[in-house]
């Protein structure tokens, strides 16, 4: 079985781009991504790519080959769908494509089109990742969602609105040097605390921004770099996925997200490392509670201890187990279906030492990324490592 | 329904059951319950699953007050949306009939269907007792 190795990273800035198409934004980054790697596109064997409502926003199906065209490589395309991890299952697929030694090069990616949606109508795409009949037609958002889960936290573990608003502080504060991020801006808790009520007791700055971007990444074989002479020194030595029943009315607990409890495990055990070997994290924070289930989720805290992790200061740039040093989905920004890579570029940049914040990770080896869609009805962790270019 | 062609078969009929205070669910051999159109118990897998009638009273599990809504409920804000738990089965609705500053974890409620402010669209929604 070959080793997977990230060859170069592609990223646009993440915001509101209302005139950019997505075959725009995926270019940018599919171009960067090659450059980066220095591998020629001739030798990409395939694209692997994340969209989630690219039939909404540009009334545009069969993005694959769109996007494949997009980045000029003559090479066959699919497009993977799974809500907010739309991209994270497409990495996924890569990896496992040059493990099995089916492919020496592919590209992996995902692009998001939103902010020409307007709010609401990003608001309404979003809800479809939910349960149609049984709970959008009652009227649940997809902050409505999170918000019912931060409720059954809150009455499960304890924590309230001022735990959550640390977290959405740290993140703003983490993207501060991220040129890349939607937010370069620091904010504090009476801001969040302080903002519009979303779905209660969720406000807007516990919610992440909408936003358009698109993220790149080239995987290459252990064999193709060494041939090569690729400066490849981040290999993704661990993958997992784990899925649960759609409707959150279903499950058997409301402040737990048991599918990324699966992810984890099986990514791990696959890099054959532990939660304490993990020096960095960039998790799925699409609203400040979904932050506190993934750390739990992962193991990086303990359950009902990942509410108070920021505020103890643990998960921040100087903390123990710095997580979303890019900004995170709050302050980066969510383009959906590009997220999941996007997290790959960061970790990636971060471990090989040119990230605006590895600074604050100097001798980081090993870092975890976690992409979750919809309400956790599908998770996807990867282990990033630094071993020899 | 914007198009009176269009029919989702098992939910429709759920909500027609439902409007005439004949609710049910589905259940299986190991008692776990689900709600139409399903042919597997999504807990179990079982294949061994019937109508059973929901019991008339349930108990609000959590909720939320929702403000910033999609357009086909702009004109319902704020409004209470509760997973609300009626013994085997936990159904997602709207708490209708209270300020929603009064709806709380605990409440107990019964299930109808009515019609959003918004669009006139049918929706579950559930009545404090």
């Amino acid at each position: 079985m070959s080793g997977v190795r990230v060859a170069g990273v592609g990223l646009t800035a993440f915001g509101a781009s209302p005139e950019r198409t997505g075959r725009d934004l995926f270019a940018e980054a599919g171009c960067d991504a090659l450059a980066d790697a220095g591998v020629d596109r001739d030798d990409v064997e395939a694209l692997l790519y994340g969209n989630f409502m690219g039939e909404l926003a540009e009334h545009q199906g069969h993005q694959g080959p769109l996007m494949a065209e997009a980045v000029g490589l003559d090479a066959p395309a699919t497009r993977f769908e799974a809500a907010c991890a739309s991209s994270g299952v497409a990495v996924r697929e890569g990896v496992k494509r040059v493990r099995n030694g089916e492919s020496d090069v592919l590209m992996v990616g995902g692009a998001e089109r939103m902010t020409n949606l307007g709010t609401a109508g990003a608001t309404e795409a979003l809800a479809i990742a939910a349960d149609d009949l049984w709970e959008v037609r009652a009227g649940m958002t997809f902050p409505g969602a999170y918000a019912l889960m931060a409720q059954a936290y809150f009455a499960e573990y304890g924590g309230s609105r001022e735990d959550l608003a640390e977290i959405a502080v740290k993140n703003h504060d983490n993207a501060l040097e991220n040129e890349k991020a939607q937010y370069q801006r620091a904010i504090d808790v009476e801001t969040v605390l302080d903002a519009p009520m979303v779905s209660e007791p969720l406000g807007l700055y516990d919610s992440c921004p909408i936003s358009d971007g698109a993220a790149a990444v080239v995987l290459v074989s252990d064999e193709f770099a060494a041939e090569h002479d690729l400066d490849a020194s981040v290999a993704i030595t661990g993958t997992g996925q784990g899925g649960d029943l759609m409707a959150l009315h279903d499950r058997e607990h409301l402040a737990r997200s048991p599918a990324a409890d699966e992810a984890a495990e099986e990514a791990y055990a696959d890099a054959g490392v532990t939660p304490a070997d993990v020096e960095v994290a960039e998790v799925h924070d699409c609203f400040t509670i979904a932050e506190v289930l993934a750390l739990e989720s992962l193991g990086l805290c303990e359950v009902g201890e990942g509410i108070t992790a920021a505020a103890d200061g643990r998960t921040t740039s100087d903390g123990e187990m710095p997580v979303n040093l890019s900004g995170g989905l709050k302050a980066k920004g969510h383009p959906v279906g590009a997220t999941g890579a996007s997290q790959i570029c960061e970790l990636t940049t971060l471990l090989r030492g040119d990230h605006p914040n590895s600074d604050v990770v100097p001798d980081a080896k090993c870092g975890l990324a976690h992409n979750a869609g919809g309400t956790v009805a599908s998770a996807v962790v990867h282990i990033l490592e630094e071993v020899d270019a | 329904m914007s198009d009176d062609e269009a029919v989702d078969a098992g939910y429709d009929e759920w909500l027609d059951a439902v409007t005439d205070g004949e609710g049910y669910y589905l259940l299986c051999e190991n008692d776990h319950g689900s709600l139409p159109p399903r042919r597997v118990c999504p807990h179990c897998g079982s294949l061994d699953i019937e109508e059973t009638p929901l019991p008339e009273r349930g108990e609000v599990e959590t909720f939320t007050v929702t403000h910033v809504a999609t357009p086909n409920f702009t004109e319902d804000t704020p409004y209470a949306v509760a997973i609300a738990r009626f013994d085997d089965v936990a159904v997602t609705g709207q708490v209708r009939g209270v300020d929603v500053e009064d709806v709380a974890v605990g409440m107990q409620v019964t299930i109808d269907v009515d019609e959003t402010a918004t669009t006139g669209e049918d929706l579950v929604v559930f009545h404090a007792t």
